[in-house]
């Protein structure tokens, strides 16, 4: 049963989207660790990191994709499962600190020293072992999803409405961790991390193998959503997406569907979470900022979503604009990314993903004339004229935007 | 209690409104085991809000709704209506447009629904087979890879009816199956659903008279929610009320 799901998952592209991230994942490492710098083909350090957090923001980008791209949920909350594996990690970080903070305390990170907690709120303790953090990362946003999703999805919460609900959702926990109180060391997040499974977050043979635990992570995220996409499952997902209630009439139980898809999206998104934070040395309340979920979507938009390497172009793509745009020109950066996302939405529907297969369609058409589609039938003559041929757009059908 | 037993629709003392409107009143239908019933009446008769009735898409003020003689309809939601065997085709033909007509016909299938038995689900030859001889009576064998967004009205219809068949159900709702059908299309239709109505259920509602009388069943004909006139299709449009209410305008 799983041989056979696994087969399916790696047939088609996937499978070379899988190679690329496994291969990138021991290439850049060694270009960063086995040539000198100075030399051709180095990769600076600093560049691994960057790469690193581009590569989880992918992993967040692709997690989106499979409840909006291929199921029809708009979350607009999906940085709060991220933040949640962030802070999760965070915590596992801090408690690795020991007595080298400010304070010297063995136990206590110094936040709470300095807030004078006498002993370890019950939901730090444990978070010095690593398999605990990192079952905590899993289950934390996957618990929430999971409650979140049931709650909604039963009650058929659709649309634009689910969508603001879960922009709720990641403000509320935003002001939650503002909080002094929370014991998550409030305004100023969790930071100063020294050691991770024993050797320095800092040192460079750190980061490279940041980096590629980072890229192994997407390629099997890759794998899991093919495998979920190509399976009847997946077929049933798009179902929901495009038509709903038919789905509920053929016997499937929508709102199942809907909560298998948003919890495992969630956990990869917390996954993507506690790779970002060791990268990036850092986790605040500010990764619940209902701003950031949206630019996940953008991200998504801008690469097309709906496919599986789209969210990934996206937000490699996006990220690298942010980071060229916010140290050449900073003020403008907003208003550029406004400005992408109304282009992606009237000229590029399907995102650079789709501009790729139509113009891969186009010149395949020109060279093989013999090849060229034969003249609309009156019905799909309708269909053009409402914009939906699907011949037009590559070898898929346009998905409808999300109800 | 003995009026409902060896029925497999039973629908008794219906009433639904919306905001104050009866959309039907006091409706009382009964549909037994391997018979067709033909539905006629004007727009806003309340056909299609019966059907919602029955598959659990609306709730009922009051009233009975009984599947096979024992289950109670009104308790249950959509999903599970459909898996006790009762299968809808709508008025406007409603399929899967960003799947194949293959895709549409798999998902119909009648296979266990839970999300672990989907996500795992491989078709098997017995599957494959039932697919094919489905894809071959609704005649979309040779369109079998296409996207069902492809088709002509007239094609989606019979694939929905195919999706239908897929689900093996007891009873078949059919909403306006021939709208959109060319005269040797609508007559095949009749034929096919006579095919079926000899193993199972079926409830169709039509406004095309002549294709009501290809069917040859018994007939009901609605008006404001409530039976207006039963029995053959000649002593119900003989009805002097029918033809003063829906056929002789």
């Amino acid at each position: 049963m799983l041989t056979q799901a696994l087969f399916r998952a790696l047939d088609k592209k996937a499978i070379w989207v899988i190679g690329i991230f496994l291969a990138v994942a021991v290439l850049v490492p060694m270009a960063n660790l086995l040539i000198p710098p100075g030399q051709f083909g180095h990769v600076p350090t600093y560049l691994v990191s960057l790469m690193g957090k581009y590569l989880a923001y992918a992993i967040l980008a692709l997690a989106l994709d499979l409840v909006w791209g291929y199921c029809g949920i708009l979350s607009l909350g999906h940085g709060a499962f991220f933040a949640l594996g962030g802070y999760a990690m965070g915590m596992y970080l801090m408690r690795q600190i020991g007595s080298r903070g400010v304070y010297g305390n063995p136990v206590l990170p110094d936040f709470m020293v300095f807030l004078n907690y006498s002993e370890l709120p019950w939901f730090w303790l444990g978070m010095d072992n690593f398999w605990f953090a990192m079952l905590m990362v899993v289950f934390v946003p996957g618990l929430l999803a999971f409650v979140f999703g049931f709650f909604a999805f039963r009650s058929r919460v659709t649309g634009v409405y689910l969508s603001i609900i879960t922009q709720a959702m990641t403000f509320a926990l935003l002001l939650a961790f503002f909080r002094n109180d929370m014991g998550f060391g409030g305004n100023n997040g969790l930071t100063d991390f020294k050691d991770i499974l024993g050797v320095s977050v800092q040192a460079q043979s750190t980061r490279a193998t940041l980096f590629a635990a980072t890229a192994i992570a997407l390629a099997m995220s890759v794998l899991v959503c093919s495998m979920i996409v190509n399976s009847k499952l997946g077929k049933v997902m798009i179902a929901v997406r495009d038509a709903e209630s038919r789905t509920r009439f053929l016997g499937y139980r929508v709102e199942y569907v809907k909560l298998f898809a948003f919890t495992v999206s969630a956990i990869m998104a917390g996954i993507a979470g506690a790779l970002y934070v060791p990268q990036v040395g850092i986790i605040n309340p500010s990764e619940f900022d209902p701003a950031n979920s949206i630019e996940v979507v953008i991200w998504t938009a801008v690469g097309g979503r709906g496919t599986l390497i789209g969210p990934i172009v996206g937000a490699i793509v996006v990220n690298l604009g942010k980071s060229w745009f916010t140290t050449t020109l900073p003020e403008l950066w907003l208003f550029a990314l406004g400005a992408l996302f109304v282009f992606t939405t009237l000229f590029l529907p399907k995102g650079i993903v789709g501009l790729w297969h139509q113009a891969w369609g186009r010149t395949r058409r020109r060279t093989e004339p013999a090849e060229r589609p034969a003249p609309p039938t009156p019905a799909q003559s309708a269909d053009i004229e409402r914009g939906e041929d699907p011949a037009s757009f590559g070898h898929e059908a346009q998905p409808k935007p999300a109800e | 209690m003995s009026a409902h037993t060896d029925t497999m629709l039973y629908l008794d003392g219906v009433s639904v409104a919306f905001d104050g409107f009866k959309a039907i009143n006091n409706l009382a239908i009964i549909v037994k085991p391997a018979e067709m019933l033909a539905i006629i009446g004007p727009n806003g008769a309340g056909k299609t809000t019966m059907m919602d009735i029955i598959t659990g898409k609306t709730r009922p003020d009051t009233g009975q709704v009984l599947f096979d003689g024992r289950t109670d309809l009104t308790r249950l939601d959509e999903a599970a209506i459909a898996n006790l065997g009762i299968g809808r085709k709508f008025q406007k033909p409603t399929v899967f447009e960003s799947h194949t007509v293959w895709d549409n016909l798999e998902m119909a299938l009648k296979k266990p629904r839970g999300i672990f038995s989907t996500l795992f689900y491989t078709a098997n030859d017995d599957d494959v087979a039932r697919i094919t001889e489905i894809l071959e009576t609704v005649r979309l064998i040779a369109r079998k890879d296409e996207f069902a967004a492809n088709l002509s009205h007239g094609q989606k219809q019979w694939l929905e009816i195919g999706m239908l068949l897929a689900q093996d159900p007891k009873l078949l709702l059919v909403d306006e199956p021939v709208a959109g059908m060319t005269d040797s299309e609508t007559e095949e239709t009749a034929k096919l659903l006579r095919e079926i109505a000899r193993t199972r259920s079926v409830v169709v509602v039509e406004h095309d008279m002549s294709f009501v009388r290809e069917l040859g069943s018994r007939v009901v004909c609605l008006a404001e929610g409530a039976v207006l006139a039963e029995g053959s299709l000649d002593q119900v449009s003989a009805n002097p009320v029918v033809i003063e209410r829906y056929l002789g305008r």
